[in-house]
C-alpha cells in the first residue's frame, strides 16, 4: 500500500519559500485571527475544546492534554502558570527547532490560546541553551506580538493580560523533565521532584499550579480552537487524534521530517517510501522508534497479539515495517511513540557499540540525585566501553541487563526507565551479537563502519 | 564585577523583573556573564549570588552542574561536535577527529595558538541533518571531513587576519 500524503498542519508552512518569521508574514497569512476569535469566547470552553480533541502530549509521554489541564487547581487562589516544554533533548527528534526557529508566530498563538483558556496569566518558555538562535527569534517575536496588542497587557483589547518570556537552559538532558525543568527555572539545579506530592499541575512553579506542554503541542491547540475539538478528532486515528510530526535521522536515503495524520502511516511506509529506503547496497537492521529511550525494534521480528479495531478485537501479526505510527500500537508492541524521533540503523551498525554511545548519553545526563539511576549508568557505559575498547565477554550482556534491571522502577523520575531501557531492549532483541562481540570484533569491520563508542 | 560592559548590566537588571522570584533568574545571568567575560570565573560565581541575594554555593553548584557554563577560557572560536547516536552514525567521530587533526588538539583544550577549542557535546537536536556541529552559536550540518576542513580552514584564516 503506498504511503498516505503528509497532512501539514503544524508544519505547514515550514520550509516555504519567501515564509518569514516576521509577524506580518504571520499576519498575512492569517495569523493571530484564531486569538482573537477565542478570546471572545469562555476561558471554559476553550478547555473542552481540547479535552474533545483528544489531543495527547508530543513531548514523550502522550498524556492527555485535556486530562492534563483538567487536573490544574484552580481554587488554591494562588497564580497559574504555563512553562512551554522547548527543551527538545531526546536524541533522535528534531521537530520544535524548526517551529521555533521558522514559525515562532505560531507557538506564540497557541501559548496565548492556552493562557488565556487556563487563566495563566505568566508564561515561560523553557528552551534548550543549545538553540540561541531560536531563543532570540523567540525574543524578538514575543516583541513584535507585544507591540501588536497580541501578548501583554489587555490583549486586543479583551482586558485580559498575559507575559510571555523566554529563558534558557544550558545543556541539561534532564531539564526536560517537566519537574527538573521547574527546578532549573527557579534558578537550582535541575532535580526532578517526587510525585507526589509535587505534581505541578498543584504544586509547580514556586509552588504553584502548573502546566508544562511541549511546544508542538500548544501548536496543536492553536488548531483545535481554530476547528474544533471534535472536527480535529476527526483527523488520525481514534484515541492517536491529529497529526504529528515524525523525525527520521540516521540511515535512510533522505531523512527529514514529515507530518503525517497519527497512525495513518506505517513504519515501512515512512522509512521506504517517504524516506527513500536503506542506503546504497545497505540493508536495515533496527529501528529506534520514539527517541533513544525508546526500546528497540528488529528487522525481522514479529509482534503477534490482538487489538481493538472499532468495537472489534482483531488479531495482528505484523513485522517492524507494518507497524501504524502511532502511540498504541508502538506500546502494544512493547516500545513508545515517544517524542516521534526514528533513529534508523542499517547493517554496517554493530548493536554492541551502539548500545555503548547510548550509555555514553544517558551517563553523562544522570542528574545524580537517585543512586540506582547515577551509579547504574555510569556502570553501564564502563562495560559497554570496555567490550568495545577493551576485552569483551559472552556474560556481558547478561550482566549489563542486571545492572539496567535494578534501575528502572528505583528513581524518583522516569529517567530511570530511560536508560535501561536501551539496554534491556538492545538485550533482548540482539543477545547473540552481544555474546559473540569479542569475535565480531577480531573480523574485519563492514566498509564505512562508524566508530561511536 | 567592574569589568563587565553596561549592555550587559542593562540586560542583567531587566531580566530580573520577568520573574516573581530574583533566584530565578540564575541561569540568565550566568549566560550574560558569560557571554560578556568568555566564562565563569569565580568573582563572577560571588558577584551574581550578591546580585541575585543568595550564597556564591547557590549559583557555583549551577556551573558545575549545566554542561554549558565554563570556569575556564574557551579558544577564541568554540567548536562543538554532536557525539550522540544520530551524529555518531552519521560519522560524528571522524568529523571531530578531523578538527581535533586540523588545530593539532585533545578534546576540551585551547589549540596551540588560542584559535578553537574542540568539544565532544551530546545531541544538538538536528539529528536529520548528521552530523552536526556548532560553532560558537552558529549550527553547521552535514559536517563530513571535507566540510569540518573548510570549516577549519575559514577559522584559520580568521586567526591570521586578526594577527
Amino acid at each position: 500500500m503506498p504511503a498516505p500524503e503528509q497532512h501539514r498542519l503544524i508544519f505547514r508552512h515550514i520550509d516555504e519559500a519567501g515564509y518569514t518569521p516576521a509577524l506580518d508574514c504571520y499576519v498575512r497569512n492569517g495569523g493571530y485571527e484564531v486569538l482573537r476569535k477565542a478570546l471572545q469566547r469562555k476561558p471554559e470552553e476553550l478547555v473542552e475544546e481540547v479535552k474533545k480533541s483528544g489531543l495527547r502530549g508530543r513531548g514523550g509521554a502522550g498524556f492527555s492534554c485535556g486530562l492534563k489541564w483538567s487536573l490544574v487547581d484552580r481554587k488554591s487562589g494562588k497564580p497559574i502558570y504555563l512553562v512551554v516544554n522547548a527543551d527538545e533533548s531526546e536524541p533522535g527528534t528534531f521537530k520544535d527547532r524548526y517551529i521555533m526557529h521558522q514559525d515562532p508566530h505560531q507557538l506564540i498563538e497557541g501559548i496565548m490560546i492556552t493562557c488565556f483558556a487556563n487563566k495563566v496569566e505568566r508564561a515561560f518558555i523553557y528552551i534548550r541553551g543549545e538553540f540561541p538562535d531560536g531563543a532570540k527569534i523567540l525574543e524578538k517575536a514575543i516583541a513584535e506580538a507585544r507591540a501588536a496588542g497580541f501578548a501583554g497587557p489587555n490583549v486586543l483589547g479583551s482586558g485580559y493580560g498575559c507575559e510571555v518570556y523566554v529563558h534558557r537552559g544550558a545543556g541539561a538532558y534532564i531539564c526536560g523533565e517537566e519537574t527538573g525543568l521547574i527546578e532549573s527555572l527557579e534558578g537550582k539545579r535541575p532535580y526532578p521532584r517526587i510525585k507526589p506530592p509535587y505534581f505541578p499541575a498543584v504544586l509547580g512553579l514556586y509552588q504553584c499550579p502548573t502546566i508544562v506542554n511541549n511546544v508542538e503541542t500548544l501548536c496543536h491547540v492553536k488548531h483545535i480552537a481554530d476547528m474544533g475539538g471534535e472536527a480535529y478528532a476527526k483527523i488520525g486515528t481514534p484515541n492517536n487524534t491529529g497529526t504529528r510530526i515524525l523525525c527520521v535521522s540516521g540511515h535512510v536515503q533522505r531523512p527529514g521530517y514529515f507530518e503525517f495524520e497519527v497512525g495513518k502511516v506505517t513504519m515501512g511506509q515512512l522509512l521506504n517510501e517517504v524516506c527513500g529506503g536503506p542506503l546504497p547496497g545497505r540493508t536495515f537492521k533496527a529501528v529506534i522508534p520514539g527517541g533513544s529511550s525508546a526500546k528497540v525494534l528488529r528487522f525481522g521480528e514479529r509482534y503477534k497479539g490482538k487489538r481493538k479495531v472499532g468495537a472489534d478485537m482483531v488479531e495482528y501479526d505484523w513485522g517492524v515495517e507494518d507497524i501504524p505510527m502511532d502511540f498504541d500500537c508502538l506500546a502494544m508492541i512493547g516500545s513508545m511513540g515517544g517524542s516521534g524521533g526514528v533513529i534508523v540503523m542499517d547493517d554496517s551498525v554493530s548493536m554492541v557499540e551502539a548500545l555503548g554511545n547510548i550509555n555514553a548519553f544517558y551517563s553523562h545526563e544522570s542528574c545524580g540525585q537517585c543512586t540506582p539511576c547515577r551509579e547504574g549508568s555510569i556502570w553501564m557505559k564502563k562495560i559497554t566501553a570496555r567490550m568495545v575498547h577493551g576485552a569483551a565477554r559472552p556474560e556481558d550482556g547478561a550482566l549489563l541487563k542486571s545492572v539496567a534491571d535494578q534501575i528502572a522502577g528505583r528513581t524518583i523520575c522516569a529517567f530511570g526507565e530511560a536508560c535501561a531501557w536501551p539496554t534491556q531492549s538492545f538485550i533482548a532483541k540482539f543477545g547473540d551479537e552481544f555474546r559473540a562481540y569479542a569475535q565480531a570484533k577480531a573480523a574485519p569491520r563492514p566498509a564505512n563502519a562508524p566508530e561511536l563508542v | 564585577m567592574t569589568n563587565l560592559k553596561p549592555e550587559t548590566l542593562s540586560r542583567i537588571d531587566e531580566v530580573i523583573t520577568h520573574y516573581p522570584q530574583r533566584r530565578s533568574a540564575s541561569l540568565p545571568l550566568l549566560h550574560l556573564v558569560q557571554e560578556d567575560q568568555g566564562y565563569i570565573s569565580a568573582e563572577a560565581i560571588e558577584w551574581i549570588a550578591a546580585k541575585l541575594g543568595l550564597q556564591p554555593i547557590n549559583i557555583y553548584e549551577l556551573v558545575t552542574f549545566y554542561p554549558m557554563f565554563r570556569q575556564k577560557p574557551v579558544g577564541r572560536r568554540h567548536i562543538k561536535v554532536c557525539r550522540t547516536l544520530s551524529c555518531a552514525i552519521m560519522g560524528g567521530y571522524r568529523t571531530c577527529a578531523e578538527f581535533q587533526k586540523q588545530f593539532g588538539t585533545g578534546l576540551g583544550e585551547v589549540s596551540p595558538g588560542g584559535d578553537v577549542t574542540v568539544e565532544f557535546v551530546e545531541c544538538l537536536a538536528s539529528c536529520g541533518t548528521a552530523p552536526v556541529v556548532m560553532v560558537d552559536d552558529e549550527l553547521h550540518e552535514k559536517v563530513d571531513t571535507a566540510k569540518a576542513r573548510q570549516i577549519c580552514d575559514r577559522i584559520k584564516a580568521e586567526g591570521a587576519a586578526a594577527h
